[in-house]
């Protein structure tokens, strides 16, 4: 298998990253471990993004990934985090399936809408479900890796080198299929959709492909989220709002790159983190506020800075 | 379940809170589908509408009963709080804030006035704190109606009196006034119509006003039966979108029409199948959608190329 200089470079940022978490205090590596997890969440809306699709409705599958790492834990006492993300990923995928033969008809406002109407069915479903903990939701088993079961630091540095490797890996394939062929063509249908099913391609299915990718990825996050937390609720995991921040994040990050998310979410997790802790009545201004300012100043998001720079530095 | 459906009373309790139910979700939801019909832009600003037009309500029949002013006065208090409302957020919104985005993408449209619902949220509480805020008074007002063993409030009940006065208002206003034949000359083909002259922008700045008004009169009527505390827009944003998506986006017999099927089969929930009534509303939503993609009331489009 040959890398190109995106992948590569991935790789060595995520190693790095890796190896910083041996030195750097533990609340840096659980603030890792969730940006990078809603990368992987981001890597969905990314992908709809290429079409003009945005989706206010990830939650859905996010909420779908954990609690089913949650209900394996608890009815079947399964503990092992890799088959667990992966269950979790297939869930989610299969009712991506399921959704988007409703919501590939869609585009635009509606798209968005509905996605985020489906997301609140479930968040309805979890709030009056009271075997789920309804909205005090239920905690979560403890991981284990292949049968080393790590407690303390040892657990959070694990999670987190399973969340490097699962959003490597999640990257790469994402980066591969936007530089496909049929990649490309999924980003012409933005912009005219009877010339792409002229070319022999079929728009609704490029569309499920997406919708089905997004809602995999989503779940893969929410699994992963689940874990580090060790706990989940309706109101973190399924309520709109959460889809709403995985949409801010994927305009702040800018959808030139799947490295993009990346930034957005470290920058996103750091300022929310901050944002809560000095002044949470505001949050939520602030958060509208930069959101406006990206639109009508930087609609490309950070990565387009970052090209910015790097062309400079050529010329 | 089902044999309490043969049982006249229960009928007439569904019957009845599906009507009162489905006239508040109309009051709610027309703005949004009036603002989506003349702009094309699917205002999540309007749940910010709801929830200041409840607060102000609030605050200003609190006032206006330690003042001991005329009871029955606090009815026209209500109105004049979502008239406030609507005339200072309304033009602030719109001529501050979107005119710069007319000619982007609906979507990004969509994020502007998410981003701007998002700062509203914090203004409320920066404004009113997270106190919860009561305006009881004209609730208990005008008693209560009894049907054999059934109580209704008369309040809830006049919330049908309400909708219709507001549905045949828009009608009235918009079928048979010459504006009115302008905004749906606007809706029907923004471009044509601009070109015969019809001032597009005044259009679109009285149809904001008139869109965050009805969203305030919906949280100020809305006001009396709840407390009023942090959140209460959100909810509202979701719920106004499933009825108008339901009957149709863009129309007002279609936010009617939605309405009602969603009033009543959420009224049929509660009274039947309680844990289902919270989704219920967008399974209604999904249905729908399923056979027309496009909602009940929608005209066919032609397919762009």
């Amino acid at each position: 298998m040959k890398f190109d200089k995106t992948e590569k470079g991935l790789a060595v940022a995520l190693a790095i990253a890796a190896l910083l978490s041996f030195v750097v205090p533990e609340w840096a590596v659980f603030l890792g471990t969730l940006a990078v997890s809603k990368c992987l969440v981001v890597f969905g809306c990314l992908v709809l993004w290429r079409t003009g699709l945005v989706s206010f409705g990830q939650a859905l599958y996010f909420a779908l990934g954990g609690y089913t790492v949650g209900m394996a834990g608890k009815y079947l006492g399964w503990t092992d985090a890799v088959l667990l993300t992966v269950l979790g990923t297939i869930v989610a995928g299969v009712m991506a399936a399921i959704i988007s033969m409703l919501l590939a008809r869609y585009r635009e406002i509606f798209f968005a809408m509905f996605s985020m109407a489906l997301s609140m069915i479930l968040y309805g479903v979890l709030v009056k479900t009271e075997v789920l903990g309804s909205t005090d939701g239920f905690n979560v088993v403890v991981p284990t890796f292949f049968g080393y079961a790590p407690e303390g630091t040892e657990l959070l540095i694990s999670m987190f080198m399973l969340t490097l490797l699962v959003t490597l890996i999640a990257a790469v394939f994402v980066h591969r299929y936007l530089s496909s062929t049929l990649g490309h063509l999924t980003t012409a249908i933005k912009d005219n959709e009877i010339r792409v099913e002229y070319l022999g391609l079929s728009v609704f299915k490029a569309i499920q492909f997406k919708v089905i990718l997004a809602g995999a990825l989503a779940g893969t996050g929410g699994a992963i989220t689940a874990f580090s937390v060790g706990h989940v609720d309706p109101d973190a995991m399924a309520y709109w709002t959460v889809s709403g921040e995985f949409v801010f994040i994927t305009i702040l990050s800018g959808t030139g790159s799947v490295a993009a998310p990346f930034l957005g979410a470290l920058l996103f997790q750091v300022v929310r983190t901050y944002a809560f802790q000095y002044s949470p009545q505001t949050w939520q201004l602030v958060l509208g506020a930069v959101l406006l300012f990206l639109i009508m100043f930087i609609p490309d998001g950070l990565w387009s800075l970052v090209r910015r720079i790097r062309n400079k530095e050529v010329a | 379940m089902f044999e309490t459906l043969t049982d006249p009373l229960t009928l007439m309790a569904i019957l009845v809170d599906g009507l009162v139910y489905a006239s508040w979700l109309f009051v709610v939801a027309v703005g949004l589908t009036l603002i989506f019909g003349v702009m094309q832009i699917l205002n999540v600003t309007h749940g910010s509408m709801y929830a200041f037009g409840a607060y102000t309500a609030a605050t200003m029949v609190g006032w206006w009963f330690d003042n001991d002013l005329p009871e029955f006065g606090s009815f026209a208090v209500l109105v004049f709080a979502a008239l406030v409302v609507g005339l200072v957020l309304g033009p602030i919104i719109e001529r501050g804030l979107l005119r710069y985005m007319y000619g982007k993408d609906e979507v990004i449209i969509v994020l502007v006035t998410y981003a701007t619902f998002l700062i509203l949220e914090d203004v409320l509480l920066l404004i009113w704190g997270t106190d919860m805020y009561d305006a009881f008074q004209p609730y208990g007002l005008l008693g209560t109606t009894d049907f054999g063993d059934l109580t209704f409030s008369n309040y809830d009940l006049s919330l049908i009196g309400l909708a219709l006065v507001v549905g045949g208002a828009l009608w009235w206003g918009l079928n048979g006034t010459k504006r009115g034949k302008l905004l749906l000359a606007v809706i029907h083909d923004r471009e044509m119509a601009q070109s015969f002259g019809v001032n597009v922008n005044l259009v679109f700045m009285v149809t904001f006003i008139l869109g965050a008004i009805l969203g305030a009169l919906g949280g100020a009527f809305t006001a009396p039966q709840i407390s009023v505390a942090p959140g209460i827009g959100v909810e509202v944003i979701v719920l106004a979108f499933a009825v108008v998506a339901t009957g149709g986006m863009g129309s007002v017999p279609g936010a009617a029409i939605g309405a009602l099927a969603v009033g009543l089969v959420r009224a049929t929930a509660v009274h039947l199948l309680p844990q289902v009534e919270l989704f219920v509303i967008y399974a209604v939503m999904a249905l729908v959608l399923a056979f027309r993609p496009q909602g009940l009331f929608s005209r066919a489009e032609a397919r762009k190329i």
